[in-house]
């Protein structure tokens, strides 16, 4: 029954922009001042105060607009939102409307190793609001406007998305574009990349869009993804029951993995916009285009092409390695010193982000630099150190933030000298007789622990190869003098 | 001495005849014993005001006086002075005091003027006739049984009285040239993004210019000459550079071609009125002014555009006023948000404002924008066509700026459409942007002035304030002052 | 009544859009008022205007960008100081519902 149906998708996306002043006015954008700090007369909206538009705003807009290939418009126009809330001063939000600043684009996705993409609706400009604070068991709210007017660019999905996998692929692939961009710092948790889910469900080859819920709250990926799951089974199952899906929005709850309605009885919105008479159009001439378009910087799609192209990386690989901005850096750093690019991606992904993700680091974060991991591979490549030291170095260059030399040169380098192992092996296996003997009775794997007694003894830095041909040919002798 | 004018005033100060401590003694008196029946002012702020004038004497006797160093102006109630109230003669913003200056007030204080105070309007600017305030009644000084007009009434008032030599007042749809029409004085109305916004108190953003009144075209250009110019805080004012409009007042009139247009000299126009608007005719023809009949066809539309327009706006820009930040909040104790926005707005804002908030929400709201705002819009294209099609026949168009002299106190007080109707020359010059300027002209019924109008295109104030300046020289209505207030 | 362009329920609701109560014996005169309005401005529909272009600003220049460069106007104090309520440095409200 349930497969009957398929799901309708539309996401919007809030970005909230770098910019060092808000929108509208020289307040400074940063994060964490106290309350109504970042405020001056225009964001309070104090009568009688104007808006003039930033200009790096509009750029980010339109650098936005070219890397997914929207159609920038010449002209846009800046238009009124009109409701009440207290956390928005003038009482209207300085939205775009009618004419927005980007038609049209579509976001580039890899799905179960295909490529796809996602066409967009528009992108637009406006303003944010402030935020409310509830006071715990008091009748009033807070209102603190340091937000207001901070930057967003608001990006609209056409309703193609049909399951949550799809939903989280664009979102991620989005939120890839606007870092690398350099936009917007992508930040889910934090609230600078919001996203809005639109759903429904329809039957199989219907045509017609079904009432749609607009779904709120979703502050990670994960909770998008199973926002969007846990509403389409319940839209599923109103109509099984020979419901019909109300249009409304719902709030998600990370914690149940429900979405439930915001307001049992919402009045309908009537946002009354219209063009704002304090701002004239927005135009933008070629020529600024064509500089914003020569700026540009390598996006990640162009880059995933070029990891599996020049590197010869697996699509996963690559996949990974440009998820962000930061991380493919570092990889192609690392790779311009260590010229073996499958063991760098190997290194970075298993052992670098390993280590990151249990300190829940970022990669600008990480203690070893790009330049400092490259160099150890180096002294692998060249067998200066065994791969199981170069575990060892790794983990104190991670805790000490070191280059890999110094490491190698107190613990000393790998011993790959026969000469000086064998007398080591010969007193391992003089000092183990017994399990001499178990190996010579056919007990093959006792030879592991002699490994592991040499190792011990060499503080890891014999050649492990070469310990176990030495090995072999000294049980051999012996076992032929028995 | 304040109705001497501003140049011969300062020309006073120079020659140490009087001092701006003195005038300034001398307008605060005439306020004091003239204002509680006038009822111009909202606030008087004597002290500073007395505290500058000592500081412009020194100026003047330092011989580094400012262009309108120790002259005493007024300001329209909806400017935002961050040293005295803006109440916008709202009962909603009661006391409130703004912690900035508007652009205006930063300029004429950086000239030297000093602000005595603050002056009447019809509430947040939307009226005809100051009725409309929060606070008080002003009365039309040639009659007090009259209004001053609106709503820049209060300005009006205070320059008529010569308790001023002049002051600010803002036009949405006539409110600077209707009172001083009214009044018997000059009102200009600059071109839209002449004169920064900036801290003006919104009515209808696309409408709203800041403009001087005073006695004379001389005056209204000394003050337009220190207001004007580009403000990067206001994205609508234009950094056009600001001609020299004091030294052009002098050119001649010669070949000037005033358009008379067919709809504003027809039936509908007080025979008074029309009578002193075409005794001002022969004077210009004798100043060497050509007059050129033509029309402007749309005209009977205009009021009902602006209507639409202007209150669409005002319902979004009055949304501030919530009892949020400033003003006067009006909730019941456990009182939800909700009732808090409705109980503030209902008691802080006076009948007009609300009837405007409701005219230009409905106006803008699903189902209506088409029918009501855009096609007001594009009414609004084609009343702006018909002047660029005027002007190509006319350097400025001529006209009465009322049909009528001022209406007794009271008397649209239950039909606000019939006084919406008396705006039908003033509203076109807002919907355009044009810039215009009213100027006595005459006396009609009961003693009480006729006031003239003229249009021009965009940025020729220099042509409007050359034109009436020119017709001051050559005849004295511009001189006379209401009998209760003559010195 | 033929010419009735708004009703008292019309009335009641764009009130409540414009966050205005208006009391039981303000909303006769109230919409009496606007339809009177509402059909001095139905002249408007003499006039075709198809192919019009609505005017939204006068200006026909572009809106002006500044620099993205902080510039600080400290006026919270005085706003806070000017305020109805306040605490904490924030601006207080009726709770509000979420």
């Amino acid at each position: 029954m349930r497969e009957r149906y398929e799901a309708v998708i539309g996401l919007e996306v809030h970005a909230q922009l770098l910019t060092r002043s808000k929108i509208f006015c020289g307040c400074s954008t940063r994060f964490g001042a106290p309350p109504n700090a970042n405020t001056c007369p225009v964001c309070l909206a104090l009568p009688g105060t104007l808006p003039v538009l930033n200009r790096e705003v509009v750029s980010a807009a339109v650098r936005l607009g070219l890397a997914v290939g929207s159609t920038i418009s010449r002209q846009s126009r800046f238009a009124r939102k009109n409701y009440f809330y207290p956390d928005l001063p003038k009482g209207y939000q300085i939205s775009q409307y009618e004419q927005p600043i980007c038609l049209g684009g579509a976001v580039p996705v890899h799905l179960d190793g295909v490529a796809r993409s996602f066409a967009l609706t528009r992108i637009h400009m406006e303003e944010d609001a402030g935020k409310l604070i509830h006071q715990a068991g008091r009748g009033e709210s807070l209102v603190d406007f340091n937000r207001t007017g901070v930057p967003l660019l608001e990006i609209v999905s056409e309703p193609d998305l049909r399951s949550s996998a799809e939903a989280g692929a664009y979102l991620k692939s989005l939120r890839g574009i606007v870092q690398y961009l350099g936009i917007c710092d992508g930040n889910m948790e934090e609230g600078s990349f919001r996203c809005d889910a639109n759903v429904s469900v329809r039957p199989v080859g219907a045509t017609e869009l079904g009432t749609k819920a607009e779904l709120k709250n979703l502050n990670s990926f994960r909770n998008v993804q199973r926002a969007i799951d846990f509403e389409i089974e319940r839209q599923i199952d109103v109509l099984l029951h020979g419901g019909a899906v109300v249009q409304e929005t719902r709030l998600f709850d990370a914690t149940t993995g429900a979405t439930r309605s915001m307001r049992s009885k919402e009045e309908a919105h009537d946002y009354r916009y219209f063009p704002d008479p304090d701002l004239l159009p927005v135009t933008i001439d070629e020529a600024w285009i064509e500089s914003l378009r020569e700026s540009q910087p390598e996006l990640p799609e162009a880059r995933y092409r070029r990891f599996v192209e020049a590197y010869g990386l697996s699509a996963y690989d690559a996949d990974v390695l440009t998820d962000s901005r930061e991380l493919g850096d570092y990889f192609e750093a690392c790779v311009s010193i260590h010229e073996n690019p499958k063991r760098v991606a190997n290194w970075v992904q298993t052992e670098l982000l390993g280590y990151l993700n249990e300190g829940n680091r970022s990669i600008a974060e990480s203690p070893i630099s790009a330049a400092n991991l490259a160099e150890m591979l180096n002294l692998l490549e060249s067998g200066v150190i065994s791969g199981k030291m170069a575990k060892t170095v790794f983990s104190e260059m991670a805790a000490t933030g070191s280059a890999a030399k110094p490491i190698v040169d107190r613990i000393g380098t790998q011993l790959t000298d026969g000469d000086a192992l064998s007398p080591i092996v010969c007193a391992v296996l003089d000092a183990n007789p017994g399990q001499v003997e178990e190996f010579l009775a056919g007990k093959e794997k006792v030879i592991g622990f002699f490994v592991g007694q040499i190792m011990r003894q060499t503080k890891g830095r014999a050649n492990p190869q070469l310990v176990n041909e030495l090995l072999r040919v000294e049980l051999a002798r012996r076992k032929e003098t028995t | 001495m304040i109705a001497r004018g501003i140049k011969q005033l300062r020309r006073a100060f120079d020659e140490g005849e009087t001092t701006p401590e003195a005038l300034v003694d001398e307008a605060l008196r005439r306020i004091e014993s003239g204002d509680s029946e006038l009822g111009a002012f909202l606030h008087l702020a004597s002290e500073q005001a007395r505290k500058r004038a000592s500081d412009s004497t020194l100026r003047y006797r330092a011989g580094n006086a400012r262009p309108l160093e120790g002259i005493p102006i007024a300001l329209k109630d909806v400017i935002c002075t961050a040293e005295m109230p803006t109440t916008c003669a709202s009962r909603l913003l009661d006391g409130y005091r703004p912690p900035y200056s508007a652009t205006v007030v930063e300029r004429l204080e950086g000239a030297g003027a000093i602000i005595v105070g603050k002056v009447n309007n019809d509430e947040f600017a939307m009226g005809s006739s100051t009725e409309n305030s929060g606070y008080q009644l002003t009365r039309n000084p040639w009659d007090p049984s009259r209004t001053p007009g609106g709503s820049s009434g209060g300005s009006a008032a205070a320059v008529a009285a010569r308790f001023v030599p002049a002051a600010l007042g803002t036009d949405t749809g006539g409110s600077i040239r209707q009172p001083a029409s009214f009044c018997g004085i000059v009102g200009l109305k600059p071109t839209y993004g002449r004169v920064s916004r900036y801290g003006l108190v919104a009515y209808a953003s696309s409408l709203d210019q800041i403009g001087p009144l005073a006695s004379s075209a001389e005056d209204c250009a000394e003050i337009l000459q220190i207001v004007a110019g580009g403000d990067p805080r206001d994205s609508t004012c234009v950094t056009h550079p600001v001609p020299s409009y004091l030294a052009e007042l002098g050119q001649p009139l010669a070949g000037l071609r005033l358009g008379l247009p067919r709809e504003y000299w027809g039936e509908g126009l007080a025979p008074d009125v029309a009578s002193s608007a075409r005794g001002a005719l022969e004077v210009y023809r004798e100043l060497g002014a050509e007059l050129v009949e033509l029309e402007l066809p749309h005209t009977e539309y205009a009021v009902a555009a602006y209507y639409l327009v202007a209150t669409a706006e005002a319902s979004s820009n009055l949304a501030r006023f919530d009892g949020v930040r400033y003003g006067v909040r009006k909730s019941a104790e456990g009182g939800s948000l909700l009732e808090m926005y409705k109980a503030t707005r209902h008691d802080g804002f006076g009948s007009e404002v609300k009837r405007r908030i409701m005219l230009g929400t409905y106006a803008l709201s699903a189902g209506y924008y088409d029918a009501y705002y855009l096609k007001a819009l594009k009414v609004r294209s084609l009343i702006r066509d018909d002047f660029l099609r005027a002007f190509a026949r006319c350097d400025a168009i001529v006209g009465p700026t009322m049909p009528d002299v001022a209406f007794p106190i009271g008397a649209y007080v239950d039909d606000p459409l019939q006084m919406y109707l008396t705006d039908i020359f003033t509203v076109t010059a807002n919907l355009a942007g044009l810039p215009a300027i009213s100027f006595p002209c005459g006396v009609g019924g009961g003693g009480l002035p006729v006031g003239l109008q003229l249009i021009a295109p965009a940025f020729a104030e220099s042509l409007l304030l050359r034109a009436v300046h020119r017709y001051q020289q050559a005849t004295d209505w511009h001189h006379r002052v209401p009998a209760r207030y003559a010195e | 009544m033929a010419d009735e362009r708004i009703d008292l329920e019309q009335i009641r609701a764009i009130a409540h859009l414009a966050r205005l109560r208006l009391a039981d014996d303000e909303v006769e005169p109230m919409r009496r008022d606007i339809n009177a309005i509402l059909g001095y401005v139905d002249k408007l529909n003499e006039l075709d205007t198809t192919g019009v272009e609505p005017m939204t600003h006068v200006a026909v220049e572009r809106t002006p960008m500044r620099a993205d460069e902080v510039r600080e106007q400290r006026v919270i104090e005085r706003a806070l100081g000017g305020a109805p309520e306040v605490s904490d440095g924030s601006f207080v409200v009726p709770k509000v519902v979420g």
